[in-house]
C-alpha cells in the first residue's frame, strides 16, 4: 500500500476529487496548509506597512491506495491538478506499514 | 411649492420668538412636547449604547484571533464600569451645578428632586433619569477608545484599574469644564457632542497608554521598519464601523438635547455627510499611497469624518460638513502612517481617529459654520491645549503608577501565546472553523505560537489569490 500526499492549489480540489472518483478512488483526507516551493511569495500592504507573504494557502490531499493503483492515482492527480503556472504543487508517494479500519478492525488491503 | 419652503421658516421664526420670551419658556412646552423630547433622548441613549457593539466588533476585527476574548472582555467591562461609576460619582462630577469652574461635586449617587421628572427639570427636554442615562452612555465610549490602542499586550487587571479611574474621574472632571458650565464654557469654547470631551480625551489616554506600554512584539524591526500585523476579521471590523455610524445618530442627534425638528434633522445630516466624505477621501488617499485600496483605512476614514463633525454638527451646512469629513479622512490616513513612523504601535488607529481628528473637529468649529472666526478659533485652540494637558498628564500619571506597581504589560511568553490563553484560559475560536476551499483563502497571520484557530478562522481577504 502506498500513501499519496498531494499539495494542490485550493481551487483545484473539486476537479481532483472528481477525477479520482472516476478512476474508482473514493476516500481521501483534505486539510488546509500553507507553503511554498519555488513559487515566490508576494508583497502585501496593510495600513501603509509593506510585508512579504511567503506562505501561500494550499490544499493537502492524502489518500491510501494499493501498490498497483499508485501510479494511476498520481497521473490522475497530476493531470487534474495542473494549471501550468508556477505553484501547482507536488505529489509525494510514501510506503505504508499498515492500515486499520476502525469500525471493523480490518487490516491491510481490506481496509483501504 | 412655495408653501413647503415657507412653513419651516415660519416655524423657525416662532421658535426664535418663543426662545426670546425667556423664563416663561418652560411653561410653553406642552406635556406632549415634553414626552416627544424625552422619548427622542431615550432613543438617542440607546443608539449611543450601540456604539459599544461597534467598538467591540471593530477592535476584534482589527486584532489577532488569539487575543479576541481579551478584547471583548475589556469592552464588556468598560460598558459596565462606565455606567456604574457614572451613577456613583461621574454624573455629579460632570454636572456639579454651581461650582468654581474647575472641580465640583454634587454628591454621591443619583438623587433627583421632585422636579426631576417634570417639565421644570430641563425646560421640558428630558427628565433627570434620561439626562443621566444619555450622558452615562457617553462616559463609557470615552474609555473604550483606549482599549483599542493598548490591545494585544496590556495586562488586563491594570487596564481595568486605569479605566475605572479614567471614566470615574478624568472624563467627568474635564467634561465639567464645558458641558458642566465650567471655565471653558464661560470662555465660549464650543464642543457640540464631544470631539474634544469624549474623543480627544480618550485619544490622549490612548497615547499615554501606548507610550508607556511599548509596541507589540514583532511590530517594529530593528531597522525601524514597521511590520504589518493584519487584523483577523474584516467582516467584524466593517460591521463595527457601520454600527458606530448608526450609534452616532444618537451621539450627535441626541446632543441637541431635545427633539427640535430643525436642529436634530440638520445634525443627523451633517453627521452622515461627514462620515461619507471621510470614508471616500480616506479610500482615495490610501489607494494613492498604497497603490491598492485598504479597507481598514476606509473604515478609519468614516470614523474620522464622524469624529471631525462631532464638535460642530449643529453649526455646519452641507458643504462644510462634507469638507470637514473629507479633510478628516485625509488626515487620518497620514496620521496612521505617521504614528507608525514614530514607532507608536496603535493596532486600530485609535490615536489617529480620535485624538488627531478630534483636535481637527474642535478647531473646525472656528473655521467653518456659524461660529467661524479667528476669535472662536483661538478659544477652540485653548480648549484643545487645556484638555490635552489635563487628559494626557493624568493618563500618564495613572498608567505610570500602574506600571511601577502592578506592571501594565503581559509577559513576552503570554503575548506570543495570546492573551486569550494567558489572561482568560479560554480561546475565542476553540473549534476547527468551517471554511470553503473553492478559491477562498485563510488569513495569512503567522504569529509564532498561535493556535490552529487563528489559522483556520476562515477569513476572506481581498487581493489574495494563489494563481
Amino acid at each position: 500500500m502506498k500513501k499519496i500526499e498531494a499539495i494542490l492549489k485550493p481551487f483545484k480540489l473539486d476537479e481532483v476529487k472528481e477525477a479520482l472518483a472516476q478512476e474508482g478512488i473514493q476516500g481521501m483526507t483534505v486539510s488546509e496548509v500553507r507553503g511554498f516551493g519555488r513559487q515566490r511569495g508576494h508583497t502585501e500592504l496593510y495600513r501603509g506597512a509593506e510585508y512579504v507573504v511567503d506562505f501561500l494557502p494550499k490544499i493537502k490531499v492524502e489518500l491510501l491506495v494499493d501498490d498497483a493503483d499508485a501510479e494511476k492515482a498520481c497521473r490522475v492527480i497530476e493531470q487534474s491538478g495542473k494549471t501550468g503556472k508556477i505553484g501547482d504543487g507536488k505529489i509525494f508517494i510514501l510506503p505504508v506499514d499498515d492500515i486499520v479500519r476502525i469500525r471493523t478492525g480490518e487490516r491491510g488491503a481490506d481496509a483501504v | 411649492m412655495i408653501q413647503k419652503r415657507l412653513f419651516p421658516r415660519m416655524a423657525t421664526a416662532v421658535v426664535l420668538v418663543t426662545a426670546l420670551a425667556g423664563p416663561a419658556l418652560a411653561d410653553d412646552v406642552s406635556a406632549e412636547m415634553f414626552t416627544v423630547n424625552n422619548l427622542w433622548m431615550m432613543i438617542a441613549a440607546g443608539l449611543v449604547f450601540i456604539m459599544h457593539l461597534g467598538f467591540a466588533t471593530l477592535e476584534s476585527g482589527l486584532t489577532r484571533a488569539k487575543n479576541t476574548t481579551n478584547i471583548l472582555f475589556k469592552n464588556t467591562y468598560i460598558v459596565c464600569i462606565g455606567l456604574l461609576t457614572y451613577a456613583f460619582v461621574g454624573f455629579n462630577l460632570m454636572y456639579p451645578g454651581d461650582f468654581n469652574g474647575f472641580l465640583g461635586f454634587s454628591g454621591f449617587g443619583l438623587s433627583p428632586d421632585a422636579a426631576g421628572m417634570t417639565i421644570a427639570y430641563a425646560d421640558g427636554n428630558y427628565t433627570y433619569w434620561t439626562d443621566f442615562l444619555f450622558q452615562g452612555m457617553f462616559a463609557a465610549t470615552c474609555a473604550t477608545i483606549v482599549s483599542g490602542a493598548v490591545a494585544e499586550r496590556i495586562k488586563l487587571s491594570s487596564f481595568m484599574v486605569f479605566s475605572l479611574v479614567f471614566v470615574a474621574l478624568v472624563y467627568p472632571i474635564t467634561g465639567s469644564w464645558k458641558w458642566g458650565g465650567g471655565w471653558l464654557d464661560g470662555m465660549g469654547f464650543y464642543d457640540f457632542a464631544g470631539s474634544t470631551l469624549v474623543h480627544s480625551v480618550g485619544g490622549w489616554g490612548a497615547l499615554a497608554g501606548v507610550l508607556l506600554l511599548g509596541p507589540r512584539m514583532g511590530k517594529y524591526s530593528k531597522d525601524g521598519r514597521a511590520n504589518a500585523i493584519p487584523g483577523s476579521n474584516m467582516p467584524l471590523a466593517t460591521i463595527g464601523v457601520l454600527l458606530l455610524w448608526l450609534g452616532w445618530f444618537g451621539f450627535n442627534g441626541g446632543s441637541v438635547l431635545n427633539a427640535d425638528p430643525a436642529a436634530v434633522s440638520l445634525t443627523l445630516v451633517t453627521t452622515s455627510l461627514a462620515a461619507a466624505a471621510g470614508g471616500m477621501s480616506a479610500m482615495m488617499v490610501s489607494w494613492g499611497v498604497s497603490k491598492k485600496p485598504d479597507l481598514s483605512m476606509a473604515l478609519n476614514g468614516i470614523l474620522a469624518g464622524l469624529v471631525g463633525i462631532t464638535a460642530g454638527a449643529d453649526q455646519m451646512a452641507m458643504w462644510s460638513s462634507m469638507l470637514i469629513g473629507a479633510i478628516a479622512g485625509v488626515i487620518v490616513v497620514y496620521a496612521v502612517m505617521f504614528v507608525d513612523k514614530l514607532r507608536i504601535d496603535d493596532p486600530v488607529g485609535a490615536i489617529s481617529v480620535h485624538l488627531v481628528c478630534g483636535i481637527w473637529g474642535t478647531l473646525a468649529v472656528g473655521i467653518f459654520g456659524a461660529k467661524a472666526g479667528l476669535g472662536q478659533l483661538g478659544i477652540q485652540a485653548i480648549g484643545v491645549v487645556a484638555y490635552g494637558t489635563a487628559a494626557f498628564l493624568s493618563s500618564l500619571a495613572i498608567f505610570g503608577v500602574l506600571k511601577a506597581t502592578m506592571g501594565i504589560r503581559v509577559s513576552p511568553e503570554e503575548e506570543q501565546e495570546g492573551l486569550d490563553i494567558g489572561e482568560h484560559g479560554m480561546q475565542a475560536y476553540p473549534d476547527f472553523q468551517q471554511s470553503s476551499f473553492g478559491g477562498g483563502a485563510s488569513n495569512l497571520v503567522s504569529s509564532s505560537g498561535a493556535m490552529r484557530s487563528s489559522v483556520t478562522s476562515g477569513v476572506l481577504r481581498a487581493g489574495t489569490e494563489t494563481a
